[in-house]
């Protein structure tokens, strides 16, 4: 496939806003999640929890856009210089020629959660600052985007759960393939919000204390929060050093709504595409970042299909320790923590994880590590079986 | 260039593509009734009682442009585009979420994911493909167009679009008064086949968007965003080549020409 450049890039989670605090936290196997009590839940709960969201203001003109979510997509914005990178390639292509693409799972449905608090006792009709369109509609954070840089380009959200947020580099790679664009603006907003902290708690999916990913005792996940950017420009104006996207890969495991496939057969299809479409073997890979949500089927699933593609050489981690399972946002975050390796030879260890589970002999880094970088692989794997897979690379000198 | 395998429409007084042909070519009058959605055979029983009407009205709509094709569902890729999922279910979580309780099932919340119809599909199907689903609000069927065609382009290989919008109930029906559910499914081809009905190429445009003359089809267009794609079905109805400006964001307009 034509490689796309990683031209600027920021994140926003729970370790801090944008890059220095990321780097810093992997760098000293800082984890974010806390347990505490959140919004109106009943219980205490492990979160990966962006702090000072309640005092950031939208501009006037998307006033209707406010909610936690399109919160968290303007602090993340702001970070590294990205609003004026991105600027200088809208300049230099035209607003036309920029497509918006994000991922989200829940998008702005925590303020509809806390409507339905205050619909009116005798009608049932919901206050009147809540608006579904600009808020909890799946589209909201895109066009939140779209209309903060006032382009006039394609947009859209993807959301497949888990993996929406991968899956968007994939639409900019075949967009920009098909001449409709210049340049991409992707990644991910996802929120904490009532439904998926009660929803995976009703399949006993969350774990008590921070998650434990591929740790013999894991048992769920924490939920986090995050945002993610990439601009993406055509691979061909790649310099020595620049980080390029050489392969994506996507499958559906055609199995179960909620649990992967046993042995991991959607993932490693998606997997092996993503390699096939960079030109690389699976011995050309210098590090996994796992999906590793630690929830037991997730991890088991995951590492066979590791093992069976990768062996039990290739260096891996799962970064939901750090930052949480930040869902819809997930993929865009570990897009950028692999840009993060590539570009300063870093190897995350896992944070949470104390005994590997030996039914996983995954070569799992339970230590940071330094080493230069050549191709990186990111997993990303959601709900209803939707797969994605990205290889990341570093341009020779 | 594209090419159109297989198209599928299901809505309301639009229970198949022959008859909405008819009524797109002023052969019948439009008149909505309500949609009727089959179960989901392909479904094991287990997941068949877990599905609501979004579910039913994608694999319908899917199933039908799959047969159109003469395809074989396992084979293809797959882009599932609606503006709200599955809106039902979405409604009962937040009511169950508004409570005292807050005792969620298990399966409505998983459910609620915004590619669970895609979800299913695969289980129905065992196709283990690509599948995307997406949302641009009412910009979402040019949306999906644009990256079913991509993708057809990039992979070289069809795929298939479904379509597909249903409402919510109140109160989040009076901020998105969706009136029926309705669904459109298409099977997009690189090459040309035997079973190709149409040349289709996509191009971006700051023409005015296409609306009907009929005000029955033109409500439908305005108030489905699957619909928004009935200016293009109309042409295809004629069987005559020609330009057709599709709805998608503000500023920017899904121009599609057909060719034979």
């Amino acid at each position: 496939m034509q490689a796309l450049r990683l031209s600027a890039y920021t994140l926003t989670t729970a370790l801090g806003s944008g890059l220095a605090p990321h780097l810093a936290a992997l760098r000293a196997q800082r984890g974010g999640i806390v347990k505490k009590r959140w919004e109106t839940v009943e219980f205490d709960v492990c979160i990966g929890e962006v702090a000072g969201l309640d005092e950031v203001r939208l501009p006037a003109a998307l006033a209707d856009y406010d909610c936690r979510n399109n919160r968290l997509a303007l602090q993340g914005l702001q970070q590294d210089g990205f609003a004026a990178q991105l600027q200088a390639a809208i300049e230099r292509y035209g607003a036309d020629r920029v497509g918006v693409f994000m991922g989200s799972s829940t998008s702005g449905i925590l303020s509809s959660e806390v409507a339905y608090r205050q619909r009116d006792a005798e009608t049932g009709s919901l206050p009147v600052d809540l608006h579904y369109r600009t808020t909890h509609n799946a589209y909201s954070v895109a066009d939140f985007v779209r209309k903060f840089f006032a382009l006039s380009g394609p947009a859209m959200v993807v959301s497949t759960a888990c993996s929406s947020s991968a899956k968007v580099f994939g639409t900019a790679q075949r967009m920009l393939a098909a001449g409709l664009i210049d340049a991409a603006i992707v990644g991910g907003v996802d929120s904490l919000c009532l439904t998926t902290i009660y929803g995976f708690s009703s399949l006993q999916l969350v774990s008590s204390e921070p998650c434990r990913p591929f740790d013999v005792a894991r048992d769920g996940i924490s939920i986090g929060e995050g945002a993610a950017y990439v601009l993406l420009e055509r691979g061909d104006l790649a310099r020595p050093g620049d980080i390029i996207l050489s392969g994506v890969g996507e499958s559906s495991d055609a199995y179960h709504m909620s649990s992967p496939h046993p042995q991991g057969r959607g993932a490693h299809m998606a997997m092996a595409q993503a390699l096939q479409m960079a030109g690389l073997q699976p011995e050309d890979i210098g590090y996994i970042n796992l999906h590793g949500t630690a929830t037991p089927s997730n991890d088991a699933a995951e590492g066979a299909a590791v093992l069976a593609l990768f062996g039990q050489d290739t260096p891996c981690s799962s970064t939901k320790g750090h930052t949480g399972h930040t869902l819809g946002a997930a993929g865009g975050i570990e897009a950028i923590i692999c840009a993060l390796a590539l570009q300063e030879g870093l190897l995350p260890g896992g944070v949470g994880t104390g005994q590997l589970d030996p039914a996983l002999p995954c070569h799992y880094l339970l230590q940071t590590r330094e080493q230069s970088l050549r191709h990186v692989l990111s997993n990303s794997f959601g709900f209803g079986g939707s797969n994605c897979s990205l290889v990341f690379s570093r341009v020779d000198a | 260039m594209i090419y159109l395998e297989g198209l599928s429409v299901l809505g309301p007084g639009l229970p198949d593509w022959a008859s909405t042909a008819a009524c797109l070519r002023g052969e019948q009058d439009f008149v909505a009734a309500d949609v009727a959605l089959p179960a989901v055979l392909a479904l094991p029983a287990t997941e068949r009682r877990r599905v609501g009407t979004a579910v039913k009205l994608a694999m319908a709509t899917g199933f039908a442009a799959v047969t159109d094709a003469a395809a074989d569902a396992v084979q293809l890729a797959n882009i599932f585009s609606s503006t709200g999922g599955d809106c039902d279910n979405c409604h009962n979580l937040l009511e169950v979420l508004a409570s005292d309780e807050r005792l969620i099932s298990p399966t409505r919340f998983h459910n609620s994911v915004h590619n669970a119809p895609a979800g299913y599909w695969g289980i129905a199907t065992g196709c283990t493909a690509a599948s995307t689903s997406l949302c641009a609000y009412d910009a979402t069927f040019a949306a999906a167009l644009i990256e079913t065609a991509t993708q057809v382009l990039a992979s070289g290989q069809p795929c298939v679009l479904i379509a597909f919008d249903t409402a919510y109930p109140e109160p989040l029906y009076s901020q998105r008064p969706i009136p029926y559910p309705m669904g459109v499914g298409m099977v997009l081809s690189p090459q040309r086949t035997a079973a190709s009905k149409a040349a289709l190429q996509l191009a971006f445009t700051g023409d005015a968007a296409a609306v009907m003359a009929d005000a029955g089809l033109e409500q439908l267009r305005r108030t489905i965003p699957a619909a928004r794609s009935l200016p293009l079905l109309q042409l295809l109805a004629s069987g005559q080549p020609g330009r057709v400006v599709l709805e998608y964001l503000d500023d920017c307009q899904l121009a599609v020409t057909v060719g034979a």
